[in-house]
């Protein structure tokens, strides 16, 4: 029930959009996410756009997990 | 190349339609001698020294024509590499389509001139065909059955007999185009990387072969991808296979696909690659020279052969993050999930 | 951003597992920890993640998997529905072979049923409006992640005058069955992790009570390794140290309010309404129906013969759902019922707990961690 994959948007027209992730691309459709633009990161369930990517956390994450990895000493 | 608008019950027939249909599109696209000669049957000359290999396919893809090929061109790679990984150089193939009424015929001709231009790819002959027309809605357009008769060369001996613990499972190329493209087209997914990876491999495995490397076994990974292949070698073979997640090769776009719609590259067929599970003292050899050829380039070591043991599953694989988990066999089709 | 792979690094794995393995240490017993989405439970089996847990730490699936708990007599009537004349029904691939009373949708498929997998509730639409002379039924399961696409869907429907779209409302919404499950003497759950994609829709903020009220350690996570074992260590950590708090681990994603377009578009739609889940029998407030308004789109309430349903006998996955058996207790396990040929809802999506357990735990370990 939760299958939603991040993807970048990279067309607008009103409520539809196009959405991009590793080259390929789908329609999807901004009703539920009105207010995204073109250049964001958006999750993307069933063919619609939910959510927005937050950058900040998203790079706070993967600092933290970059941290993680190094803090154990491995090599 | 006069081409009917659309596919009537009279092209099956066997009277001036069918005929028509044989005259102006089949021959010119496979122009041979012995289809030429139209006879019940193709006469062919004496086969080379070696064993004789013999295989059929049937191809019923849908969407009969999609981004890196079509139904024609496949269904020749297909039958041109079932005798190719068993080690057979192919020789001649036989084409039989079975025909929708109302099919478009300009698809059928796309269908012919694809089918003829990997035959001159692999360097094999469409030696004898058939035409049947089936009324509308009791068929899907077009559907292709082959068969392929090529020969084994003397001293060459391959088979899932001879795959043991400690050798290499190589691939040639990237995991899971063919699959995720048509799986693609079904959903609306497009990209100009997002391609079918169908190609004749008559030429890749003979150079595998001339590489010298002591090649066990060869498959090509089609309905089911890596996984249903490595499940069947691991069973005929009794050992255990284990493949490395980092290792495999998978487009992004192949990865985007999957992610999207819940599929595994590992699960989607390929059209154009070739599993080799070689003695792990010749996996650089095996490696370089698939590398050197087109249809090669990206040939990666994935996974390794381990003895079998009781309790253990058959088909496991090393994940990214380092654990091992089992690569079961999908029950059923593998459907677009929101779960 | 978007590279799920870095999300997966090796290194980050095994830190957080190690670090699990310290905060086990400080707890003096078993630590539960349960997942209550479907799609965690498929994340967790591709990773791996469940064997190289500490000892003291059991991870266990619960009623989190729109397929598993989709009762039989909703796909009863699915099929009843599909034998109306010029009735085309649209489904998620998750439902195909779902057990009903009499088959599936796979087996009413080769029947002669017209059934076809779509991606989007979208393309239903879609279909419908290019084939006027068909009843478009797509059969709307999923939780809340979901349930606003089916509702912007039908929004379509309504806007572009397609009138031969109809759905059969059958979706669901976590926060009761977690209330079930955290009030229930029988279940013994220390802390849950929480479905990220729905917290995405119904925002963090949803899922408070499960500390406020239950003293239970959650968290919200993502689907990737690392965000799965970053909620496992919070809740272990959070055990041992006798707090509970609901954290919100993906916040790249999830925000306290969650999406409020969303939530409108649901609330114009749907209704709360009890719902019976698989397994466990009747939720109250569990489900979505239509709003009587859209009753000219509910396949629901059309007129159709229903079989009488067939809870198979013997079959324990409530239990297994709860938590309070595992998949070797229940006496179909393997025999009869194998992914092959499901018997209960455990056993039928490719992740639920009993399939899983056939699948992976049959076999001896070989991790290399």
């Amino acid at each position: 029930m939760c299958l939603a994959v991040p993807m970048q948007l990279v067309e607008k027209n009103g409520l539809e959009g196009i959405v991009e992730l590793g080259g390929v691309r789908r329609k999807t459709s901004l009703a539920l996410l009105a207010d995204a633009q073109v250049g964001d990161h958006v999750l993307v369930h069933a063919g619609y756009a939910i959510a927005k990517v937050d950058a900040d956390e998203a790079r706070e994450t993967l600092e933290l997990l970059a941290q993680l990895g190094e803090a154990a000493g491995l090599p | 190349m006069k081409r009917p608008e659309r596919i009537l019950l009279g092209h099956g027939s066997g009277g001036r339609l069918t005929q028509e249909l044989v005259k102006e599109s089949f021959l010119p696209a496979f122009g041979n001698p012995f289809l030429a000669a139209l006879s019940d049957s193709a006469i062919l000359p004496e086969l080379p020294p070696g064993r004789p290999a013999l295989t059929t396919d049937a191809f019923v893809v849908d969407p009969p024509i999609f981004p890196g090929g079509d139904l024609g061109y496949l269904s020749v790679c297909g039958t041109v590499n079932d005798l190719s990984v068993a080690g057979a150089r192919p020789l001649w193939l036989t084409w039989a389509l079975i025909l929708e009424e109302g099919a478009p015929g300009e698809l059928v001709e796309t269908c012919a001139q694809g089918a003829a231009r990997a035959a001159k790819e692999a360097g094999v002959a469409i030696v004898a065909g058939d035409t049947k027309v089936v009324p509308l809605g009791k068929g899907d357009q077009i559907y292709a059955v082959t068969a392929g008769l090529g020969v084994v060369p003397p001293g060459r001996e391959t088979g899932d007999h001879r795959v043991k613990p400690g050798d290499a499972l190589i691939v040639s190329g990237p995991l899971g185009d063919h699959g995720a493209t048509i799986m693609g087209c079904r959903h609306e997914l497009s990209g100009q990387g997002l391609q079918s990876d169908c190609a004749p491999l008559a030429s890749l495995c003979e150079a595998a072969f001339e590489s010298g490397a002591d090649i066990h076994a060869m498959h090509d990974p089609t309905r089911g991808g890596a996984t249903v292949t490595c499940h069947e070698v691991a069973a005929r073979a009794g050992v255990r296979i284990v493949l490395e997640e980092p290792a495999l090769p998978v487009r992004p776009e192949v990865r985007a696909v999957c992610d999207l719609l819940g599929l595994d590259p590992l699960s989607s067929p390929c059209e154009g690659r070739v599993l080799i599970w070689v003695d792990a003292g010749d996996a650089e050899r095996l490696l370089a020279a698939l590398r050197a050829h087109p249809f090669g380039r990206e040939a990666a070591r994935i996974g390794h052969v381990e003895v079998m043991r009781e309790g253990w599953s058959p088909v496991s694989l090393t994940t990214v993050s380092g654990s091992e988990r089992p690569l079961d066999l999908l029950s059923g089709a593998g459907l677009p999930r929101i779960c | 951003m978007s590279n799920l792979d870095l999300y997966s690094d090796p290194h980050a794995v095994k830190a957080l597992l190690a670090r699990t393995s310290e905060a086990a240490l400080k707890c003096t017993r078993r630590v539960t920890v349960m997942e209550v989405c479907g799609t965690h439970t498929h994340a967790i089996a591709a990773a791996g993640i469940r064997k190289n847990l500490p000892a003291n730490v059991r991870l266990i699936s619960g009623p989190g998997c729109p397929v598993c708990v989709t009762p039989v007599n909703y796909l009863d009537r699915a099929e009843a529905v599909a034998s109306l004349p010029g009735t085309v029904l649209y489904t998620f691939g998750d439902l195909f072979r779902v057990p009903s009373s009499r088959g599936s949708l796979e087996k009413l498929r080769a029947r002669g049923g017209k059934v076809e997998v779509v991606y989007s509730p979208r393309d239903a639409v879609e279909k419908a409006a290019s084939e006027p002379a068909t009843r478009a039924v797509f059969l709307s399961v999923g939780f809340e992640t979901t349930a606003p696409t089916v509702a912007a869907a039908l929004q379509e429907a309504e806007e572009k005058g397609v009138k031969n779209f109809a759905i059969l409302p059958g979706n669901k919404v976590v926060p009761p069955p977690l209330r079930a499950l955290a009030s229930d003497p029988g279940v013994a759950v220390d802390g849950f992790l929480l479905p990220g994609h729905v917290s995405v829709i119904t925002g963090a903020r949803c899922f408070g009570f499960l500390a406020s009220e239950y003293h239970l350690p959650s968290a919200i996570v993502g689907f990737t390794p690392t965000d799965v074992l970053r909620g496992i260590l919070e809740i272990v950590t959070q055990v041992a140290e006798g707090q509970a708090e609901v954290t919100n681990l993906y916040g790249r994603v999830v925000t306290q309010e969650g999406n409020s377009a969303a939530q409108r578009l649901m609330d114009r739609f749907f209704q709360s309404a009890d719902a019976t889940w698989r397994g466990l029998g009747t939720i109250p407030a569990s489900g979505l129906e239509l709003r009587p308004e859209w009753a000219h789109r509910d396949a629901s309430l059309w007129e159709v013969e229903l079989p009488a349903p067939r809870e198979p006998e013997g079959c324990r996955c409530g239990e297994v759902l709860k938590g309070t058996i595992e998949p070797p207790q229940c006496p179909l396990f393997g025999s009869p019922c194998t992914p092959d040929e499901p018997v209960g809802a455990c056993m039928v999506s490719s992740e639920g707990t009993c399939a899983a357990w056939y699948r992976h735990e049959r076999f001896k370990k070989g991790a290399l961690l």
